[in-house]
């Protein structure tokens, strides 16, 4: 099947500015693709490109198998949902969902047809007279779905639409966004600078940074092999622990040595069979850290550290000990006798480690 | 307040007078100031009602013996400006014919600029619109001598469309600030959203932005009104006798030098001329402010 | 076509408003300097002659007078509408009951015409039958207040007159700078215990410093064009005792036929407006494009 968008070599300049550089990006049908990074990264222009709201400088782009590179964006099929929801203040819901209809002359039974199936879809109904400062937050937010529901196009673009909502009807709005996508079927380009949304919502994960792809793939694959050390600190909460370390061969494993505060030295064995330089970053998960006794494994290996702090959050609790000079992260259970300034024996998965080059910060294994 | 010994009840009451006069006091001033502002416009109501006698031997500011409307209507269609004597009234057409066209064509052409310099930026537009706010600040008197030559090869020298036309070009500034003022807030996602609806820029215009524009649409149809209302410059100097305004044909009364002094005439031309706008301020004067701080304080 | 036309379409709506803006202003103030370096008298010629023109400019008497009247009445002008603008703004600010209604009355002059102001306060300040009887006619009869038709004088009438006209306007700026001043901070020195007039010397009054530029600027600007105010209200005279450039302009363009010292004097009205304007300006876009 052919790729339902097919962004090749694409670049975007605002004069001598480089805003997105070499972006090529291909998805499926019923892909959920999204864009993530922090802001300023590119990831919203590059979401403008796709719907051809903003003129690409270089590179092809292509929707449903057609040529939409210099395409105006009412010709390629797509609808959009924006931030600030963009509903059209001075008309009534029902207008706002058939304004696009209109404007390209569909007939009203089939307007009236479609908005009914949309405002039935999204429990909309009892709100369609009214206009959009009458409505709540995530209201708005439903009637903005409904308009780019109702259009059936071959993408729906989403940009940041979950940004302007307070922290619980953000998580249910996603719960219910991702329904739709699974009943739908839909091709969706979704951005976000929230990781969580990214990761809970992609089918296709797309990190940039600074205008530049940092890696593209399955959430499983963005969390667990992070390609570089920009990916791996940014996807994950709390971040990954990211350690300096010394790694030397030793046979068919390497042993990984780790500065302490104490001044002596932690040495890690990974038994797994890499070439690595010297010197490195070490990537390992809060969750990869654990209580010594509650983990167990080939590469589990455990170690006494002198607990800094404990922040119970509820289902687990945080400890953070130092280690190369940087705090270190443990997820441990949430009856954890850790107490700050005592020592604890840690396990630490190094099955699950993720090496990345000091200077370049790509990955290593 | 929980603390109540007597010492302190004292000076609260002590302070609680002095409050109470410095509020008086207060209130007075401002009735004063009032009465500073009242003052000319009563003093032209009452003169406009007096009959010359009266005005020669009453004091400035007492109430008419008697009330007689003479100088209003030999205001509005007696009185001489110059030669003629037709009084103010085909002159207050004139600026209705005048400011009614120009005022609609420059609130138009404001609200299209504005919103293509608010919403459909390119290249340049910043520096357009910056060449246009510009053009709001000279001084006219530098623009004189060229437009009149102008308007003569144009063949509209002298005219009613003459003057309309002036007036558009020199309001296009402020109109075009005004709209785009407004517009600017009005967030870009909502074309992007229209654009990706299929909507085509008039569209867009058309359904979207017209519909929210009353507010300044009120406010700049008011300030363009009272601008070009109130306008003499342009008005003395390209206008011929039969096309004048109402403010040269006022001045022209006030300072006609044939015959007796009319002073209740005068002031009853006086109020004639000023009620348009008079009554735009009274019933509009939320909008005329907006308009008259928007005007000054950019941004 | 169509594609093409819809893709230009701000700019071709935008493109005749640029252009009359770029020849009536821009090309006329050229035109205007052009013939401002020639000898026109009665006609315009282009042949450039230096700065003939400006010379003649500064050695006139007339010019002369326009331009200390300018000083006078624009130092005067904003300095009083200034003072009386915020003296209003601060008393009206203490939460009166009818604000509203004393706002409107402040502020009506505001919407007259620049003539009927002049012919109104010409009725009152004549000295027949004006103030001057009136204050005569309460016993006073020594009082003289002549200042319309004395020459030495009759520049301030203009000055009384425009701030009649103006310092509502002022008035409503400030209160509307007042206004708008974070009510946390106020708040915050009410707590401390800061007494009202310093909050108002200390917090409130420094903090506007925009409100005043904006201010100053519009009432400068309405100083240097100044005109219809004049002919309304002395007609320049006595003699030309309250000519101001603007009138001088008006007079050698229109009754003297004097182009040649119109296009100049109009071009240092130009310039005096830029001194002030342009650094404005250019700040206020730069602000906003930040």
């Amino acid at each position: 099947m052919a790729p339902i968008l097919d962004i090749n070599k694409l670049y975007k300049n605002y004069g001598a500015t480089e805003i997105l550089k070499d972006i090529n990006i291909s998805i499926e049908p019923g892909d959920f693709l999204v864009l993530v990074g922090p802001s300023g990264c590119g990831k919203s222009t590059l979401l403008n490109c796709i719907a051809g709201l903003e003129e690409i400088t270089g590179g092809t782009l292509s929707i449903g198998g057609n040529d939409m590179t210099h395409v105006s964006p009412k010709d390629r099929d797509i609808a959009m949902v924006f931030q600030s929801y963009a509903l059209y203040p001075t008309m009534s819901v029902a207008k706002n969902i058939t304004f696009g209809m209109k404007v390209r002359g569909v007939d009203q039974a089939t307007q009236d047809a479609k908005l009914k199936e949309v405002a039935q879809l999204l429990q909309i109904e009892p709100l369609l007279n009214r206009r959009p400062s009458q409505l709540s937050g995530g209201q708005r937010q439903r009637v903005a779905m409904g308009r780019a529901l109702v259009r059936d196009p071959k993408l729906f673009l989403f940009d940041e639409p979950l940004s302007n909502l307070d922290a619980k009807l953000r998580v249910e709005m996603r719960t219910e966004i991702k329904k739709l996508h699974q009943t739908l079927d839909a091709s969706i380009v979704y951005v976000t600078h929230d990781q969580i949304e990214a990761m809970t919502l992609a089918t296709k994960i797309v990190v940039l940074k600074g205008g530049v792809v940092q890696q593209i793939g399955t959430p499983a694959e963005i969390y667990n092999n992070p390609a570089n050390l920009f990916v791996a600190d940014f996807m994950g909460s709390p971040a990954m622990n990211l350690i300096p370390a010394q790694a030397t061969k030793n046979g068919s494993g390497t042993e990984i040595a780790i500065a302490r505060e104490t001044g002596d030295t932690l040495v890690l064995k990974d038994t797994r069979d890499l070439s690595l330089p010297k010197d490195v970053i070490l990537g390992l998960r809060p969750e990869d850290i654990a209580e010594a006794g509650f983990r167990a494994g080939a590469g589990v290996q455990e170690a006494e550290c002198l607990v800094d702090m404990v922040e119970p959050a509820g289902a687990d609790t945080y400890v953070v000990s130092e280690l190369g000079g940087k705090q270190v992260t443990a997820r441990l259970h949430a009856e954890t006798s850790a107490q700050a300034g005592k020592m604890l024996n840690l396990a630490f998965d190094m099955s699950k480690v993720s090496y990345f080059a000091k200077e370049s910060g790509e990955r290593l294994n | 307040m929980t603390d109540l010994s007597m010492p302190h009840t004292e000076t609260r009451t002590q302070s609680a007078t002095g409050k109470i006069a410095l509020r008086w006091l207060l209130y007075v001033l401002l009735g004063l100031f009032a009465l500073y502002y009242l003052m000319p416009l009563f003093v032209m109501l009452t003169t406009s009602l007096k009959s010359l006698e009266e005005i020669r031997t009453g004091s400035l500011i007492s109430l008419p013996r008697e009330v007689s409307f003479d100088a209003w209507k030999t205001a509005w269609s007696g009185a001489c400006t110059g030669i003629q004597c037709e009084g103010l009234r085909p002159y207050f057409w004139n600026s209705v014919l005048i400011a009614v066209p120009a005022v609609a064509i420059s609130t138009l052409l404001g609200a299209l600029n504005g919103y293509v310099v608010a919403q459909w930026r390119f290249k340049g537009a910043n520096i357009i619109f910056s060449l246009m706010l510009f053009g709001c600040f000279i001084p006219f008197q530098v623009v004189l001598l060229p437009m009149a030559r102008l308007l003569g090869m144009m063949g509209i020298a002298g005219t009613i469309p003459g003057l309309i036309f002036v007036h558009v070009i020199y309001g296009l500034g402020f109109t075009t600030l005004f709209f785009r003022n407004y517009y600017v807030t009005i967030p870009a996602e909502l074309t992007k959203a229209a654009r990706v609806d299929g909507a085509g820029f008039l569209r867009i215009f058309w359904s979207i932005f017209l519909p929210l524009s009353l507010p300044i649409i009120v406010v700049t149809v008011i300030w363009q009104f009272t601008q070009i209302w109130n306008d003499f410059l342009f008005g003395v100097s390209f206008s011929q006798a039969g096309t004048q305004p109402v403010t040269v044909a006022l001045n022209n009364i006030v300072n006609s030098t044939t015959g007796v002094k009319e002073y209740n005439v005068d002031m009853a031309a006086a109020i004639i001329a000023g009620l348009p706008t008079l009554l735009v301020y009274v019933v509009a004067g939320k909008y005329f402010i907006r308009g008259l701080t928007a005007g000054s304080v950019k941004g | 076509m169509s594609e093409w036309l819809e893709n230009h379409l701000p700019k071709v709506v935008l493109a005749p408003s640029f252009i009359a803006v770029l020849i009536f202003v821009y090309g006329f103030i050229g035109w205007t300097a052009w013939v401002s370096l020639t000898r026109s008298k009665l006609l315009p010629k282009y042949e450039i002659k230096g700065f003939i023109q400006y010379e003649r400019l500064f050695d006139s008497p007339r010019w002369d007078t326009a331009i200390n009247n300018l000083y006078i009445f624009g130092a005067l002008f904003i300095v009083i509408a200034m003072v009386l603008g915020l003296l209003l703004a601060i008393l009206l600010d203490q939460k009166i009951r009818v604000e509203g209604a004393i706002r409107t009355i402040y502020l009506y002059p505001m919407a007259l015409s620049m003539i009927v102001t002049g012919t109104a306060w010409k009725w009152i300040l004549n000295p027949g039958l004006g103030i001057e009887s009136m204050v005569q006619g309460w016993g006073f009869t020594n009082f003289k207040f002549d200042w319309l038709v004395n020459p030495d004088y009759a520049i301030y009438t203009i000055v009384m007159a425009a701030i009649w006209q103006s310092s509502g306007f002022v008035m409503a700026l400030f209160l509307a700078g007042l206004r708008s001043v974070d009510g946390e901070i106020i708040k915050a020195a009410q707590v401390d215990g800061i007494p009202t007039w310093r909050i108002y010397t200390a917090i409130i009054i420094p903090s506007m410093a925009p409100i005043f530029l904006s201010a100053f600027i519009v009432l400068a600007h309405l100083a240097i064009k100044s005109f219809d105010l004049v002919i309304a209200l002395t007609g320049g005279g006595p003699g030309y005792a309250t000519d101001l450039p603007a009138t001088y302009m008006y007079a050698m363009a229109f009754s003297r036929g004097d182009i040649g010292q119109a296009a100049s004097s109009a071009m240092i009205m130009m310039l005096v407006v830029f001194a002030i304007v342009v650094p404005y300006l250019y700040s206020e876009l730069r602000a906003k494009n930040d």
